[in-house]
């Protein structure tokens, strides 16, 4: 494969495979306690990470990591203080997030807007081997906590307040998955791009639902999703000189629509196999006993 | 009297400005069954997540196993059931998944062993949902959803019981085995304290009953027993203890 005799795209496609498994792997949490948009807003806060980094010279990987993990630090404390003002707090703080980033890389003496294009819709070509160092250690710690800690992750997810009484520290395990969502944020905004890194996050969960029954299964056929359109992207974007944030992010939602048109009909067949299993349990359709039929006056 | 389980002392709490506990009182002692009554508003949910600290309290002292609750750790003693309509989440979860979860205060760094799963397996027999151990919790019906969030709690093998509303929504065959259950745990020796709406099908096994308006214990005894026409469901019960004039405390279904 000639695609492997250049140095850029063997980083290139490292980092698509690790952001096919970061990105699915903390997302699951995500979708489950219904936070589908998190990433979303991380990423915009991220922006303001980037501009620093241009502006400061350092790395902008590095300068998002930090910008976002406090972001989705701010973020959880907001949850938890906010209450019902909480969504407008969250709201101020990803469009600050993001005008923040637009307008330092502008400041910034190297950095212009065609730059900050590369960290929003992600570019293959410019990913350099210190972001293949950070992005490999990155993902490491994203694995280790959304593996390590699957069982405390999946009940505090699952019921907060039914977790807080088996003793788990519901809050530093919430502060947890924030971070660990902004860290894979940063995993996947060489790749990906920080505009289209949320969809990586929760699009391959929601076509692994549509087969899967158990956590577990979601999880696994998640990841499995992740990493084949995330290498697929890549390959394509290398031959078709497309952007390879938007053919990953497409590639997923042609996942997601072939899997439910192909699990729905197994669906289907599974409840009708379980309704006949049960014998004549409970009918599709109303029925009116005989006993009771109309003009039977209704006593009291 | 045994030591007590749970012990409220003048305990407040407030939601926003509202008080919503003005100073309760209320102790279980150990084997005890207590049923916590009143109307929607009483305050009877908050008087139960205030004990396991859900709710921040603004004054009082609250104690579980005779240690203050701030610095109570012993949480595999406790079984918890929350007032859910749902035992599912965003994203698909067996019977099994959700139930081991209940398991994770006794599991060391959330590791389960044998026994740990031998334990989630006794939990689904006892309240008749090991057949389905292995399904999609979202396609289980309301009464089967509080069967699971129920072996969740029986999951750690707990001393003491705390459920808010477990009947609420429960289909007639449901609350039939949820009773059973609970009458097995209470016979092994289980300390027992529920929310409930109406005594209804659990009357026979609960020792004591605690009723709660506005914020206020209004009666701290033997269990109103409903007789004749009494014990119709949408009755207003109008109960002795409250003060002249006030309105009747209602535990009916229509209330």
């Amino acid at each position: 494969m000639e695609i492997l005799d250049y140095a850029f795209m063997q980083r290139a496609l490292l980092a698509a495979v690790l952001v096919g498994v970061t990105a699915p792997a903390v997302g699951i949490y995500l979708v489950q306690r219904r936070q589908a948009l998190m990433g979303d807003g991380i990423g915009h806060v991220a922006m303001t990470g980037v501009g620093l980094g241009f502006l400061l010279s350092w790395s902008p990987v590095w300068m998002a990591t930090l910008v976002s993990v406090l972001g989705a630090i701010l973020m959880e404390l907001i949850r938890w203080y906010g209450r019902t003002r909480g969504d407008i707090a969250l709201a101020m703080l990803f469009y600050g997030g993001m005008a923040g980033g637009v307008m330092l890389i502008n400041l910034a003496p190297t950095g212009s807007n065609a730059n900050l294009t590369t960290y929003l819709f992600g570019s293959l070509s410019t990913v350099s081997k210190s972001d293949v160092t950070a992005i490999c250690l990155l993902a490491a710690f994203v694995v280790l906590v959304t593996v390590g800690l699957r069982r405390q992750l999946f009940a505090v997810s699952q019921d907060e307040e039914f977790a807080r009484v088996t003793g788990l520290p519901v809050r530093a395990l919430n502060l947890l998955t924030a971070v660990t969502a902004a860290v894979t944020v940063t995993v996947a905004m060489r790749v990906v791009g920080l505009l289209l890194v949320s969809a990586l996050m929760v699009v391959p969960v929601a076509a692994a639902q549509q087969l899967s029954r158990s956590f577990a299964a979601t999880f696994a056929i998640a990841v499995a999703i992740g990493v084949t359109v995330t290498i697929s992207g890549t390959v394509t974007s290398y031959y078709q000189d497309v952007p390879p944030g938007a053919t990953i992010v497409l590639l997923t939602i042609g996942a997601f629509i072939l899997l439910t048109a192909l699990a729905t009909p197994l669906a289907r067949r599974r409840a009708r196999a379980v309704a006949a299993a049960q014998g004549d349990g409970d009918p599709a359709e109303c029925v009116i006993p005989p006993s009771r039929g109309s003009g039977g006056k209704v006593g009291v | 009297m045994s030591e007590p389980v749970i012990s409220l002392r003048g305990v407040r709490a407030d939601l926003g400005s509202r008080p919503v506990l003005r100073g309760i009182d209320l102790t279980v002692s150990r084997g005890e069954v207590v049923a916590l009554l009143g109307a929607n508003g009483s305050g009877k949910s908050t008087a139960v997540r205030s004990v396991i600290g859900q709710v921040q309290t603004g004054a009082g002292e609250i104690e579980l196993f005779g240690t203050p609750r701030r610095r109570f750790r012993d949480w595999h003693r406790v079984g918890y059931v929350p007032q859910r309509t749902t035992a599912a989440g965003g994203v698909p979860a067996t019977v099994t998944e959700v139930v081991s979860s209940g398991r994770l205060s006794r599991a060391r760094f959330g590791v389960l062993r044998k026994a740990d799963r031998e334990a989630v397996r006794r939990a689904l027999e006892l309240v008749g949902m090991a057949d389905r151990a292995k399904d999609n919790v979202d396609a289980l019906s309301g009464g089967q959803h509080q069967r699971v969030l129920i072996a969740r709690a029986l999951a750690a093998e707990p001393e003491l019981l705390i459920m808010d509303e477990p009947m609420a929504g429960v289909d007639l065959a449901s609350q039939e085995v949820l009773a059973r259950t609970l009458r097995g745990q209470v016979e092994a020796g289980t300390t027992v304290l529920l929310v409930l709406h109406e005594l209804g099908p659990l009357e026979p096994l609960i020792d004591r009953a605690v009723v709660l308006r506005d914020g206020c214990v209004v009666h701290d005894g033997p269990p109103p027993r409903a007789v004749g026409q009494h014990a119709l469901p949408g009755h207003d019960h109008v109960h002795p203890h409250a003060p002249a004039g006030a309105e009747p405390i209602r535990t009916g279904l229509l209330s």
